[in-house]
């Protein structure tokens, strides 16, 4: 067997570390994240904060850790919000065909054409600002394109023989549809579900830095990043290991997302 | 070609109306009287019951749409609750103070990110290739607003070479506004060009294995003819779309930037209504960005045919 690529070597070990610390974290952190103490303030990192502390004197460590817990649970849920809508709305849509089809698809294209933080900002001014608004606003602004992709899969395999061979031993649309249409939707649905949860991971701290999200004090790497910016001059560990928390995940799912597209989309074999 | 330009400008006309629909529909979701929702606290029996029946409110909601429409074609969005101003005035001013941000850096990124991922595709598999993707995907996957943050602690705390926070216009002082705006800029240029050098390298490189580029090599074409004359064209199509969605994209998610340097821009104008509860200046500001979305990439479309001029003759 070769070796993994690098790419899905160092993006799985980042992603692997975020999933493992966010587990712990549900079970131990070193100190309580909520815990306020002013004797600890803005304590630069030592033996006993690794990382510091922020402006109430809790243990940035114990925060990072509870925060990529937060992310984490956000991300996937909304990833599968967002994956399960547009799935259903995909295969529908190009299922049925004919005029529902382009209207649906109408008003699919139309959502698409808000940029997907904006949609988000705006459903978030309806449902309200919190962990399961973010859930809700993210995960239908990000369904548009699952259903655009799996439509696509559709519409091009719906004249293929072996669907017509599935039809023609007498199964029925919906059964032809769930076990010979929908698994060839996984690999490019993987694929978009991959950097998807980047795209929520991102939107979701872009959405906490700017105080619309996870409301403080709980914390997630958005609202402490917004919370370091007055003291970023005394405590710069303040504003930096969020960011740097924030931007490995990143790393490692753009680098995941690379070795998984390089694997399963045909248009890139060969190419790297 | 003007075939071309015409069937692409009438295809935008519907999803300009989708999308007034869904932002129209949005507000509507929002639980209470529309009314009162849009005039806030300071609102009285009589001016709800006068813009209840300036928004046709007893009407039914096609009824409703319409006359909303209507004023949206006159380029009336309503007035802010906060600040009683017009919504529409008050967009543009602020969307000019984000759009020079995003225009400029988007420009410099493209300058720098196209020529270098090119290169890369060129080279591929070297050194230098490596290079350049790992320094791409890594200024890709740093948030704007924390590579902004950093920014901030070097340049303007450490070093003290530029003011850290404000905005001062342009037209007012230009060396000072330029100063302003050096690090916002800085900080979407950086970003961007790990997008786009990704895209240019991704795109060259599909071009690269094709059987035209094999003949040209075999005519005895230098590199460089081949390269320019040949593959790039081909290669900066997708490139060129990807430059349309980023400054679609950053118009909407430049809050965040703008929020590390407060700036008075149109994204920060966003999430103060939102904050503030100010619907009618959330309903613009939607309307506005998405508008200028599908504005931007027609005609980015629009300008397809210079380097492909194929996409005319379907």
């Amino acid at each position: 067997m070769r070796l993994p690529a690098p790419n899905a070597l160092v993006g799985g070990t980042l992603i692997g570390f975020l999933v493992v610390v966010a587990a712990v974290s549900s079970v131990w952190t070193p100190y309580d994240p909520l815990r306020l103490s002013f004797r600890a303030k803005l304590a630069a990192p030592s033996g006993m904060h690794w990382l510091g502390t922020d402006e109430f004197g809790r243990d940035v460590l114990s925060r990072l850790m509870a925060g990529a817990a937060t992310s984490v649970w956000i991300s996937l849920l909304t990833v599968a919000l967002a994956v399960s809508l547009g799935t259903v709305i995909g295969l529908f849509s190009g299922y049925v065909r004919g005029w529902v089809d382009r209207t649906i698809m109408a008003f699919n294209d139309a959502l698409l054409a808000f940029p997907g933080i904006l949609l988000a900002l705006g459903l978030l001014a309806v449902v309200g600002a919190n962990k399961y608004g973010i859930i809700l606003a993210l995960g239908i602004a990000y369904a548009p394109s699952v259903a655009r992709i799996v439509r696509g899969t559709v519409l091009s395999l719906r004249e293929r023989e072996f669907i017509s061979a599935s039809r023609v031993m007498g199964n029925s649309e919906g059964f032809t549809m769930l076990r010979h249409i929908l698994p060839n939707c996984i690999a490019p649905l993987t694929v978009l579900a991959t950097s998807m949860f980047g795209w929520v991971l991102l939107a979701e701290s872009s959405l906490s830095f700017l105080g619309l999200g996870v409301p403080p004090p709980a914390p997630t790497w958005g609202n402490m990043l917004a919370g370091s910016r007055p003291y970023i001059g005394q405590a710069v560990w303040l504003g930096i290991f969020p960011g740097l928390a924030i931007s490995l995940t990143l790393l490692g799912i753009n680098l995941l997302g690379d070795a998984l597209r390089d694997k399963l989309d045909p248009r890139m074999r060969g190419a790297r | 070609m003007l075939r071309f330009a015409l069937t692409r400008i009438l295809m935008s006309v519907p999803t300009l109306l989708i999308v007034s629909v869904s932002v129209f529909a949005l507000i509507r979701l929002i639980p209470g009287d529309p009314a009162s929702l849009m005039l806030g606290d300071l609102a009285t029996p009589a001016s709800i019951a006068d813009l209840q029946a300036r928004l046709g409110l007893d009407q039914s909601l096609p009824v409703q749409f319409g006359i909303w429409f209507g004023n949206l074609l006159k380029g009336d969005l309503g007035q802010s609750i906060n600040s009683q101003q017009a919504v529409l005035p008050l967009i543009l001013q602020r969307f000019w103070i984000s759009a020079q941000i995003v225009l400029v850096a988007v420009a410099l990124a493209s300058l720098v990110a196209v020529p270098a991922g090119v290169l890369a595709a060129w080279k591929q598999d070297t050194s230098l290739d490596l290079s350049l993707v790992a320094v791409a995907t890594l200024l890709l996957s740093i948030p704007t607003f924390w590579l902004g943050l950093l920014l901030l602690l070097f340049f303007g705390l450490k070093l003290e070479w530029l003011p850290v926070v404000g905005y001062v216009s342009i037209a007012e002082s230009p060396l000072a506004g330029i100063l302003y705006l050096i690090m916002p800029i800085m900080t979407l240029f950086l970003h961007e060009i790990g997008v786009i050098l990704r895209m240019a390298r991704a795109s060259t490189l599909e071009v690269l294995r094709l059987d035209y580029i094999t003949h040209a090599r075999a005519k005895g074409l230098t590199e460089g003819a081949v390269l320019w004359n040949h593959a790039f064209k081909n290669a900066f199509g997708p490139t060129w779309t990807l430059i349309g969605l980023v400054l679609g994209n950053l118009l909407g998610g430049i809050a965040v930037v703008e929020t590390v340097f407060t700036i008075p821009g149109l994204g920060r104008l966003l999430v103060d209504s939102i904050f503030a509860r100010d619907y009618p200046v959330i309903q613009g500001c939607m309307l506005f960005v998405a508008f200028t979305y599908v504005l931007v990439n027609l005609v980015i479309d629009l300008c397809y045919p210079i380097f492909d001029p194929r996409v005319t003759a379907q």
